[in-house]
């Protein structure tokens, strides 16, 4: 006889309510039971995939979320490394918008992320289209123009500051020629010019990306096109362009976001020194120059903080309205998004 | 619930974030604390590598000698930010050395170095007869001294004899005036027109050159007397950069700068190309380090040395220079402050040790006893430096917890100007004062 409060209740009406109540209650328990054991096993279940997960939890918790809200909180504050944080409010932002430094080097940065990325990504294009074309040694050519990626970028910039030094041989053969010969790295306005001539120099990666996709556009199309008559430009315009718009948006938005985080290749032309960086004249002090400056040379972590928040609210903005026009211009084979 | 749940992680995290930052503020002066004697190992971090580092470590051996509980383990290789991250996460060395004296500010008003002043009044030490009083005002800050010159830099002006004598000049510029009438007799053109020889290259990002700019041969002082800066408010600075502006407008801004990178621009200043070591520079600027390259890199030029010229109206000055140079300290959180005091002492003040490193590292040793060292003074060319540093009108820059920022400020302003992208000065130099000033609300 199963007893339980339930049944002592029911017990005193008539019997069936009482069997009913008592195999219902019974049932219950084994529910129960089945419930407590699934939910154990449920757990354990949880509890091998958590383990699992837990290097990346961890590492995400310690090196990437714990960071991402100290430089928040950091941002806020006076913070030079030897005293504690101070809270300032909005200070640093406010010093922002007055520094001619900040702003100095937002130019500079937007330069190689308006003139410098679309440059690149159309001279990338260019490539893989003369590339594709290429049916003898075609590996060799692909090869010559992937091998400048895999150069470090510190190595590769050391080499076109020598290239393009007054005494290099570009200038020297410009020399020969009788043509007037730019100091680039040392003018401010010829300075960016040459770290762009350098990404052009590095375009390897995203110029097989662009042969992939290339290679993947249907040839119906271009049989379509040429029994409609269409011309090369008609062919590349309608045709190809439309057909790897997904990757030039991809090339773009990872440009753009490159671009704004401009870094090593500014401070090695600058002289890779701390004492000249964003030489000649500040025409080379990008955004992430100037922030490594505040940051780890003067100790305002503070105001290093702030203006990376800064510079995280601006990729992300530029990069929804990339995003947003590419409903307009981006073509996905089948519609799919 | 949730939100509250979150704004309590954000606390949290706030609380966490705070606990990493750096320790508390200045510590207190007194009193010194005693060794016991007790065996001891002591770590000192100095920016020293290779030969220089296995020099200073046999050096550093003379401090077990001295004192015998101390054992040394030298480390080499650290930069300012190694030891300032050190500070920050409590893992400081008991003993630092930095480069050069930019920090020691800093280090001061946060007492991120502790104030030695307390060492020095119990071991009845008076600094200012021991170094030159313009080498411990680099070295300390609002009366604490955080640190002391280990060794120091000393610019001066090295100038190549045959080609005076070719030129019949017979004695060394001592005004700005005279070094532009000389440099323009001795610089010397290609058919091309292009330069064989320039006088003296007064671009800011020359070599050493800009040290011309840190006021001390203009007099021009940094900060007025109540801390601002002074870059707009004292009319020398002006008159510093229109001079050296009509200088480098006599040569060309653009020919000195390709004529620069023709010699090898930054990279050649210390290989066997120096442009003044291979002749195709008259005068130029530079430390007392250059004597031992000269030779090492078996130059065959005949130089002498001289005290750097002065602005025409400081004539008076002549003599002193530019100084500056390797600084010691205790780093807070060294449990042994006592011990670490006889390190720092031994390096600083000692006269054997610091004519050791001096003759080691071709470096000028920084207390009046060591700069009489005969193995030193016996060098005619080296002994103009050992002169200048000794000077009591010579100096660094006043240093500010703003470390280098100021000088970074005003440097990028000078070679716009001297560029020729400037051209209202004054209103330029007020702006760089207002950011030099601004740059202190900055953390």
């Amino acid at each position: 006889m199963w007893r339980t409060r339930s049944t002592g209740r029911a017990s005193s009406g008539n019997r069936e309510p009482d069997i009913a109540v008592t195999s219902g209650h019974a049932a219950g328990v084994v529910v129960g039971r089945r419930a407590r054991r699934s939910s154990r096993r449920r757990l354990r279940h949880y509890g091998v995939v958590l383990l699992f997960l837990s290097p990346w939890i961890i590492g995400f918790l310690t090196f990437y979320l714990y960071p991402t809200l100290a430089s928040l909180y950091f941002s806020f504050t006076h913070y030079d490394l030897l005293t504690p944080p101070k809270w300032v409010g909005l200070a640093n932002y406010r010093f922002m918008v007055t520094d001619p430094l900040f702003w100095q080097s937002l130019r500079n940065t937007l330069w190689m992320v308006v003139f410098a990325t679309p440059i690149q990504v159309a001279f990338a294009i260019g490539c893989a289209v003369v590339l594709i074309r290429v049916k003898q040694g075609a590996g060799i050519y692909r090869t010559i123009f992937f091998v400048p990626t895999m150069v470090p970028a510190v190595a590769a910039t050391l080499g076109f500051v020598f290239l393009l030094n007054p005494a290099g041989p570009i200038d020297r053969t410009l020399s020969l020629l009788h043509i007037p010969q730019p100091l680039w790295f040392q003018q401010p306005f010829w300075a960016k010019p040459g770290l762009l001539l350098l990404g052009l120099w590095g375009v390897g990666t995203t110029m097989i990306i662009f042969l992939a996709a290339l290679i993947d556009v249907p040839k119906e199309l271009y049989e379509a096109a040429d029994i409609e008559g269409a011309g090369p430009w008609q062919r590349f315009r309608n045709v190809t362009l439309p057909m790897i718009s997904p990757v030039i948006f991809f090339s773009l938005v990872i440009g753009v976001i490159y671009g704004f985080q401009y870094f090593t290749e500014g401070y090695v032309a600058s002289g890779g020194d701390p004492n000249t960086l964003g030489n000649p004249q500040g025409s080379l002090l990008f955004y992430g120059i100037l922030l490594y400056q505040q940051g780890f040379q003067y100790f305002h972590m503070g105001y290093a903080s702030a203006m990376a928040w800064v510079l995280f609210l601006i990729i992300m903005v530029t990069t929804l309205v990339l995003i947003w026009s590419s409903r307009r211009w981006v073509h996905y084979q089948g519609g799919f998004r | 619930m949730k939100r509250r749940a979150f704004l309590g992680g954000i606390a949290a995290l706030t609380m966490v974030a705070t606990a990493c930052g750096g320790g508390g503020g200045a510590t207190s002066p007194s009193p010194a604390p005693k060794s016991s004697h007790a065996p001891v190992a002591l770590t000192v971090w100095s920016f020293f590598t290779g030969r220089e580092l296995t020099q200073f470590t046999r050096v550093m051996d003379g401090v077990h000698q001295s004192a015998p509980w101390i054992t040394i383990t030298s480390v080499g290789g650290k930069d300012p930010t190694d030891i300032l991250r050190a500070i920050n996460s409590g893992t400081a060395p008991d003993v630092a050395i930095e480069p050069g004296p930019d920090d020691s500010a800093k280090y001061c008003s946060t007492g991120a170095w502790i104030n030695l002043n307390p060492f020095v009044r119990a071991d009845h030490l008076d600094l200012p007869s021991l170094s030159p009083p313009s080498a411990l005002r680099y070295t300390g800050y609002k009366g604490d001294q955080c640190s002391l010159p280990m060794l120091s830099d000393a610019y001066g002006l090295y100038y190549n004899t045959d080609m005076f004598k070719a030129a019949g000049i017979t004695s060394p510029p001592k005004t700005f005036s005279e070094l532009e009438a000389d440099a323009k007799i001795l610089t010397k053109k290609n058919p091309d027109g292009s330069f064989k020889v320039v006088g003296f290259d007064p671009l800011q990002g020359f070599y050493e050159s800009y040290a011309l700019d840190y006021g001390v041969y203009s007099g021009a002082p940094w900060y007025d007397s109540s801390g601002k800066s002074a870059l707009a408010s004292d009319p020398r600075w002006a008159q510093l950069l229109q001079w050296q502006k009509s200088f480098v407008d006599w040569y060309g801004y653009n020919n000195l700068t390709r004529w620069f990178q023709n010699v090898g621009g930054g990279n050649s200043e210390f290989s066997a190309s120096n442009a003044f070591e291979t002749g195709k520079l008259a005068m130029q600027l530079d430390g007392e380090w250059r004597v031992a390259f000269i030779a090492s890199d078996h130059s065959k030029i005949h130089y002498a040395t001289a005290p750097f010229p002065v602005a025409d109206n400081m004539a008076a000055d002549y003599g002193a220079g530019q100084i500056g140079g390797t600084i010691v300290g205790i780093p807070k959180g060294t449990a042994h402050q006592a011990d670490a005091w006889q390190v720092v002492k031994y390096l600083a003040l000692g006269t054997q040790p610091l004519g050791q490193l001096a003759s080691l590292l071709k470096n000028v040793p920084t207390t009046f006893a060591s700069l009489k060292d005969p193995t030193l003074s016996s060098n005619p060319e080296f002994a103009t430096f050992l002169k200048i540093f000794a000077n009591p009108h010579s100096g660094y820059k006043q240093i500010t917890p703003l470390g280098t920022a100021d000088s970074d400020l005003f440097s990028a302003f000078v070679d716009k100007y001297l560029a020729g992208s400037i051209s209202d000065l004054r209103g330029g130099l007020q702006s760089v004062a207002n950011q030099i000033d601004r740059q202190s609300q900055l953390g």
